[in-house]
């Protein structure tokens, strides 16, 4: 038949074609990218301590708890639920980890393997209430909210607070820094590893005489990547180094990407959230992904827990309070995670959790008031949701 | 040939369907007719597995088979498009033809293999779209169409039952669906439609099978037969 209808070559979108899918509400991250730009603009204009290398790498220490729980948030976002439960679960397998490893000396990497495996156990339990019994997640994991944070309090008991040993393995873990030669042998080990894929990526689309973009397009895209790395790689190490805790967050973030977008079980993740109803006609076992999501949630919570308990070098009553959850929420959310189910990408909750500490931390150097801060944080949540609303009419014709 | 004989079912105190026959030959397309609460869903469900009817037989090629669920449909090969489409909006063109039967390799996907499956398909069918790469929801309605009945190609069926197709469709959308009908039929499928449309039907089918509460009432040569003769077997007027 006629070729008319492949396209030989896929070309860049036009000034006009990108219009048009932007007020089809396909942005992308385009506007936390400018909002983070403002952001960096703003206070660095207003305190000049706010860009430097000491203080960015406090940020990306700060970044790595939340950022990490507000991934199992999105897991769970993804399919249009929502898990409350996130902050109490991560502040509960913190202490579980920590009474493991301070009161009963068990070793630390196995009492973080047993934390992690309650956070799967909390997350299977919330998903077959939602499942089976059909209960509403928001309340299932408002009930979790509550009454996990109600085994944390009794697990703490009359102290209120477990201190880790300051040289013990998890304290270390936000202690530690990458040396130089290895924070630049990873960078550019990652620029090679992504600058590969798309060529051969490229090169196998072509083999299969599929369209493709122009070489140098792959080429731009590697040297994108290449300058953002160097730029992080550089300022961090003008302080301490780069952080290990960055390191783990960010390879949650690009493994679980892989997961989502190049696995059936992250294509069904998007089709449950897109249309449950036709995954499930597709012969989709629906009730699998759901749970699923909600074993993710609660482990990535347990391990945000951790790399908290591990920052604070103690656990007390307020681990994993109320803050850490709405905060969690709302890095999703900004980040360009979708309330509404079936869009986002893990880049979300890195993308969200920087605007949302930027602000926190930018603030706190200018010393304004903790009303304020709220209140900020809160305009950029409504206007982040505001976007996914807008963007979510404009893509149903 | 898959053909159903005396099929009947009911529902509490309705009779929905009482012996009712219907042919269905490779390359063909039958129209199924009727008026609301005629049995045309419910015939429909029982070749699909959606329903097991009381009594009555499914043959396919002279071999009776049983089918009792979407599953076993499925795997003798009869594919349904429902009249809400069933396709996940936010997924692109690519990802909902091959939904829940996606080609991998340990769970990997392959998407350059299905990329080219789905080009492969949609420039045989004919069907137009710009860039198979965007999310179904930024489609026209005809082209959502298009996709969901592409999709039920994907299972190499014999038997592809199209619900309601061009219901929501404006004329130019509806034209591209009846297009892409007639080439099922030349691709050797066949094909059961059914419509409200009599326009449509007369436009597309080989052959209109008539029901009218719950029983056979009628089966004409679309070639032959006039709007009226089916209006009046459809109301039940010439009787």
């Amino acid at each position: 038949m006629s070729a008319t209808t492949v396209h030989p070559t896929r070309k860049p979108y036009s000034p006009k074609q990108a219009v048009e899918r932007m007020r089809r509400g396909d942005l992308g991250a385009w506007p936390v990218v400018g909002g983070l730009i403002a952001i960096a603009v703003v206070f660095g204009s207003l305190n000049e301590h706010f860009l430097s290398p000491e203080n960015l790498t406090n940020l990306a220490l700060q970044m790595a708890a939340t950022g990490t729980i507000s991934l199992g948030i999105i897991m769970v976002l993804l399919l249009g639920e929502i898990d409350l439960a996130a902050g109490s679960v991560s502040g509960l397998c913190a202490v579980i980890m920590t009474i493991m490893n301070v009161r009963h000396g068990w070793n630390p990497l196995l009492a973080i393997v047993v934390a992690v495996a309650a956070g799967a156990a909390i997350g299977l339990l919330h998903g077959l209430l939602f499942t089976r019994i059909r209960m509403p997640s928001f309340v299932v994991t408002l009930a979790g909210l509550i009454g996990w944070q109600g085994l944390l309090l009794f697990l703490l008991g009359e102290g209120g607070t477990i201190n880790l040993p300051f040289d013990g393995f998890v304290a270390k873990l936000s202690d530690t820094w990458l040396p130089p030669w290895l924070a630049w042998t990873l960078a550019v080990a990652l620029v090679g590893a992504y600058g590969g894929s798309l060529l051969l990526g490229r090169r196998l689309r072509l083999a299969a005489d599929l369209p493709v973009g122009p070489a140098y397009w792959a080429v731009v895209r590697a040297g994108f990547l290449a300058v953002v790395l160097a730029a992080a790689v550089a300022v961090l190490q003008a302080d301490r180094g780069v952080p290990l805790l960055l390191v783990i967050f960010a390879a949650l973030v690009v493994l679980l990407d892989l997961v989502l977008r190049h696995t059936t079980f992250g294509r069904w993740m998007y089709a449950v959230g897109g249309n449950a109803e036709a995954a499930r006609r597709a012969g989709i076992n629906v009730t699998r992904i759901r749970v699923l999501a909600f074993v993710l949630s609660g482990s990535l919570a347990a391990f945000g827990g951790i790399l908290a308990a591990s920052r604070l070098s103690a656990v007390n009553q307020s681990s994993g309070g109320s803050d850490m959850l709405l905060m969690a929420i709302a890095a999703a959310v900004i980040g360009g995670t979708s309330l509404f189910g079936g869009r986002g990408r893990t880049y979300a909750a890195l993308l969200g959790i920087l605007v949302i500490q930027s602000i926190t931390n930018g603030m706190l150097l200018l010393n304004v008031d903790s009303s304020v801060r709220y209140m900020v944080t809160a305009s950029v949540l409504a206007l982040a949701v505001a976007i996914d609303s807008l963007a979510r009419r404009g893509s149903t014709p | 040939m898959i053909r159903a004989e005396d099929i009947s079912k009911r529902y509490g105190a309705v009779q929905a369907l009482e012996g009712v026959s219907l042919d269905l030959r490779p390359g063909e397309v039958v129209a199924l007719v009727g008026d609301n609460g005629a049995g045309k869903s419910t015939l429909v469900k029982a070749i699909s597995g959606v329903i097991s009817p009381d009594s009555g037989e499914i043959t396919i090629d002279e071999r009776p088979v049983r089918i009792g669920n979407p599953h076993d449909a499925q795997a003798l090969g009869i594919s349904t498009v429902y009249q809400d489409l069933a396709l996940c909006e936010n997924l692109d063109v690519v990802a909902n033809l091959f939904l829940g039967s996606e080609r991998r390799r340990w769970s990997v996907l392959s998407h350059i293999r299905m990329e080219r499956a789905t080009r492969d398909l949609l420039t045989q069918l004919d069907v137009r779209i710009r860039d198979i790469r965007v999310p179904v929801a930024m489609l026209s309605g005809g082209q959502r169409q298009s996709v969901a009945i592409a999709r039920a190609l994907i299972g190499e069926p014999k038997l592809v039952i199209l619900d309601e197709p061009t219901a929501a469709l404006g004329v130019e959308q509806t034209a591209q669906v009846l297009g892409l009908i007639r080439r099922l039929r030349d691709r050797g499928l066949a094909v059961l439609l059914i419509s409200h449309n009599l326009a449509d039907v007369r436009a597309v089918s080989d052959r209109v099978v008539v029901l009218r509460l719950g029983r056979n009432a009628g089966e004409f040569r679309t070639a032959d037969a006039s709007q009226e003769s089916i209006v009046a077997a459809i109301t039940g007027a010439a009787a």
